[in-house]
């Protein structure tokens, strides 16, 4: 591994480094709180859709699935943790008995989705996948009659945060002098589940099972021949990226606190795809990026186009969920025409090492 | 009874625009193998020129109704053909050889770019059709249907008898499918391929200005997000009857709107009530996840070039 | 010595096309057996009929004593056969070593958790892997190359690491699908060599080859195919004083 052979050979200015960013890291959410929570929360925002973006590079990236209904999953996810830890049902069942569950959720329903049309060729799949995503969200939308399950367009409100005994995630604590608001407990969370998620990434990465996805994505009629069940290996990619998407939705509601079907969306899923893509698909590192850009930028955008228009020319021509959204069908277009191996290409890491 | 003969009448208005719409999904896949997402944007557009047009000559003129939408009709076809053009030269042209993936992604990022633009210029509220039209109903046994209802059916059977004259009976027809079953070879023989499949993009934006001009007028308004939905079930319509395949396209898209219409007719006492009407985009999906994983080269079968 | 694989009345039908009727072949364990023919003859549909690309219409395989049953092409290489495409199939933007470990697929088991976890066996599976890559890359002459991609080494080396994933794969037969295609004198030497080694060690070879010298100087034994048709099957020397044969290659008058 490419961090293995570098620490071999330096590794006082590698663990340095690590250092460096850990430390970063940690005071980041105290920094930004300066600025206002509000940072906060987009920061955790943005940690969730880098582990959605994670988990459809397992699909789109590693095995070269184009999946274009994957925030179906987040979705199923999100529920599931909905009906089973607020008002809803009045189930309120502890968080790490949920999130396995809404994780188990997702990974059957992408199997079900899987199994009958990973043979279809690839843009018929884009669009199958697409299907599948709408029919969710329609259902999610509708369950409110005659049996109330999933209360319809208003969604579902008052979602229990995460709690371990009496430490909940949701309340403002001083602990050790430091004031942690909440958003800021949910970070550090979601920093442990995004370093988890990287593991495991890089680990499938590099196993057999990775080497088989890489392989389909290749030459699908070469892996046949060596011996590989492209059916079932595909069909592992969609259950893995399926799961990783159904313990972000979980995670989700619970910071959030309420959730609706539209926030599962069509657009949603196109925005995570646009994220895999900026990043170079099946590149790791390149994806975390590609996801931090597209969540953070428009952000920022917001916060300074809106002034910056206003003052030059004393009204708003173009709305920042405008800008948004043109960002990311240019992103996605510009991408395919001039880049499409991504901004960091991952090939190209392989070949400097390779010319050493 | 009554219910099942309207819901035919109105499944057959629907589908007939679905299956204007899905010539030009078909016609566009049978020679390229991609998915033009941006298509049903392109229906969006034809209707909110129209709407534009025929809204100014409406409060600024005192031409006759029929005229003013002819008129409205013939100013959004030519900017439907030229953002047809557009899309094929600058986002598909350069990845013609590309991995099948690389030009899905780029329909997906030109249709929200069409969205957003289309808003910018038109804004979020909806452009409505003025009440030119008279309401004439006609009674067909124990159904009704609409004037509007007449218009779009024998419309679009003139636009699809218009289009097979066209690919079956012209020099230009023929160098279409030629360049669909190969396009190397065509060129070798003289075809312009590159043109040939401009012109493919612009008859299908063409088809779509009218398409889109039909389906606000049948619902009375014009909204910049009307062309998304719309634009997949034509697509799933286009694949119902056999991507690639003109009569496909026609019959899948008859075939979609009445099943769409009977199933939302019917669905509720079906299921005694557990589903309503509200499900209805679901069927589209339904058909399509359903004809793909059971008959995949569609009802008519596929016609598709040797690229795959 | 029973015969490793068994081809009997082995026919294929494309629409009106009888790509192969009634192919009945015997290749023994431990031998190189050639197949050869015009172009068109039907012997790439023979490979892919045996690979389980295509299902034949009629006939059986009998492989290392059972019939073969293969209803997917994947398990064609968990039953012990092996092969190359005409055309090279590598996986292009893998390294030469990852080529090589993917054919150890077949032949290994750590799933999903096996990845994720990496716990002792899933480890050591690996190390083995990589060693036998390794191992495979040197005795086709690709030692020291593992890291270079597939698609940037050259085209006789492609078709020797194409070689070696298929070795990977542990087969008891391995079928080569023009392996010495686009090759000069030298390269052709040097794939008969590897080739007899290969026998050497024990892997029973069935060849599709045009190159007349190197199948009648490798081969044990000769099919040859003409219109979906064997018509003729022995040594070397009896084929290539067949009239029959003479006649497919060079037509008639020259008999």
């Amino acid at each position: 591994m490419n961090l293995a052979q570098r620490l071999k050979s330096n590794p006082a200015a590698v663990w340095g480094g690590i250092a460096l960013v850990a430390c970063a890291l940690l005071a980041l959410p105290f920094v930004l709180a300066m600025a206002g929570t509000t940072w906060v929360r987009v920061t955790n925002l943005a940690i969730l859709f880098t582990l959605l973006a994670l988990g459809l590079n397992i699909v789109v990236g590693f095995a070269g699935l184009l999946d274009l209904g994957y925030i179906a999953f987040y979705g199923v996810g999100a529920y599931v943790y909905a009906l089973l830890a607020s008002p809803q049902f009045n189930l309120h069942l502890p968080f790490w008995i949920i999130l396995p569950i809404g994780a188990l959720a997702a990974c059957v329903f992408g199997v079900l989705l899987g199994a009958p049309t990973l043979k279809l060729r690839g843009d018929y799949l884009a669009i199958v996948t697409l299907g599948f995503g709408e029919i969710v969200r329609i259902f999610f939308n509708n369950m409110s009659q005659p049996v109330n399950i999933t209360n319809g367009p208003q969604g579902i409100s008052r979602i229990d945060p995460f709690s371990i005994g009496s430490f909940s995630f949701s309340q403002n604590e001083v602990i050790l002098g430091l004031q942690f608001s909440g958003p800021i407990k949910y970070y550090y969370l979601l920093l442990l589940v995004l370093i988890a998620v990287i593991v495991i990434n890089l680990r499938l990465e590099d196993s057999r099972i990775g080497r088989a996805w890489q392989a389909i994505r290749e030459d699908e009629v070469a892996a046949q021949a060596m011996g590989i069940n492209t059916t079932r290996i595909k069909l592992l990619a969609f259950a893995m990226g399926a799961s990783f998407g159904g313990v972000a939705g979980g995670m989700f509601a619970a910071m959030q606190g309420f959730i609706s079907p539209e926030s599962f969306v069509l657009v949603e899923s196109v925005m995570v795809l646009a994220m895999v893509v900026l990043g170079g698909m099946g590149n790791i590192w390149g994806v975390i990026v590609g996801a931090l850009l597209l969540s953070f930028v428009p952000e920022l955008l917001r916060h300074t186009v809106d002034p910056l228009q206003r003052s030059l020319f004393g009204h708003l021509i173009v709305e920042p969920e405008v800008v948004r959204m043109l960002l990311f069908g240019l992103a996605l277009m510009l991408m395919m025409l001039f880049r499409p191996a991504g901004l960091w290409p991952s090939r190209v890491r392989r070949r400097e090492l390779a010319e050493k | 009874m009554d219910i099942f003969l309207q819901q035919i009448i109105n499944g057959l208005t629907l589908g007939s625009v679905y299956a204007i719409v899905a010539l030009g999904y078909t016609m566009v896949y049978g020679i390229i193998q991609l998915i033009n997402f941006a298509h049903g944007e392109v229906v969006m557009i034809g209707a909110m020129v129209a709407f534009s047009v025929i809204g100014w000559l409406t409060t600024n003129t005192t031409l006759p109704p029929l005229l003013i939408v002819l008129i409205g009709t013939l100013a959004a076809i030519p900017v439907c053909v030229g953002v047809g053009y557009a899309l094929e030269i600058f986002a598909y042209r350069r990845l013609r050889n590309a991995p099948r993936l690389a030009p899905l992604i780029t329909a997906i990022g030109a249709s929200i770019v069409l969205q957003q633009l289309a808003m910018m210029i038109w804004s979020r509220n909806p452009l409505g059709f003025p009440q030119i039209i008279p309401n004439t109903v006609f009674n067909v046994g124990g159904a009704t249907i609409t004037l509007i209802q007449i218009a779009i059916i024998a419309i679009s059977i003139a636009l699809m008898i218009a289009l097979t004259l066209v690919v079956y009976r012209t020099r230009l027809g023929v160098a279409m499918r030629a360049t669909s079953q190969n396009a190397q070879i065509a060129g070798l023989m003289g075809v312009n391929v590159n043109q040939i499949i401009a012109i493919t993009f612009m008859i299908g934006a063409a088809l779509a200005a009218v398409a889109g001009v039909m389906v606000g007028t049948y619902y009375g308004i014009a909204h910049y997000t009307m062309g998304s939905l719309l634009g997949l079930k034509a697509f799933c319509a286009a694949v119902l009857g056999g991507i690639g395949n003109l009569a496909g396209a026609m019959l899948g898209g008859m075939l979609l709107g009445i099943v769409e219409a009977l199933g939302a007719g019917y669905i509720g006492d079906f299921t005694n009530n557990v589903f309503g009407s509200n499900y209805q985009d679901v069927f589209a999906f339904l058909v399509l996840i359903g004809v793909l994983v059971f008959r995949p080269s569609g009802l008519l079968g596929e016609r598709i070039g040797d690229r795959a | 010595m029973s015969a490793l694989l068994e081809a009997v009345n082995i026919g294929k039908r494309f629409g009106g096309i009888e790509a192969l009727s009634s192919i009945s072949l015997t290749i023994q364990r431990g031998e190189i057996y050639g197949l050869i023919g015009p172009n068109g003859a039907g012997k790439t549909t023979f490979f892919n009929v045996l690979s389980g690309v295509y299902r034949a219409d009629s006939g059986d395989f009998n492989f290392n004593d059972t019939v073969l049953n293969i209803s997917a092409p994947h398990e064609v290489a968990a039953s012990g056969i092996a092969r190359t495409f005409q055309n090279i199939r590598l996986f292009a933007n893998m390294s030469a070593l990852e080529n090589v470990m993917v054919g150890r697929h077949v032949r290994t088991r750590a799933g999903i958790f096996g990845a994720i976890l990496r716990d002792a066996r899933t480890r050591a599976e690996e190390r083995a892997i990589h060693e036998r890559a390794r191992t495979l890359l040197e005795y086709v002459g690709l030692s020291g190359r593992g890291d270079e991609l597939a698609r940037s080494l050259p085209y006789g080396d492609q078709r020797r690491l194409e070689i070696a994933r298929a070795l990977a794969t542990d087969p008891h037969l391995l079928a080569l699908d023009e392996p010495a295609a686009g090759m000069n004198a030298t390269e052709t030497a040097t794939l008969r060599r590897l080739l007899e080694r290969i026998r050497d060690d024990g892997t029973t070879i069935l060849l599709i080859e045009h190159d007349m010298k190197l199948v009648m100087g490798l081969c044990d034994r000769i099919a040859v195919l003409d219109y979906g048709r064997k018509i003729a099957e022995g040594v070397p020397a009896a084929v290539r004083k067949d009239a029959k044969v003479i006649e497919a290659y060079l037509g008639g008058e020259l008999a």
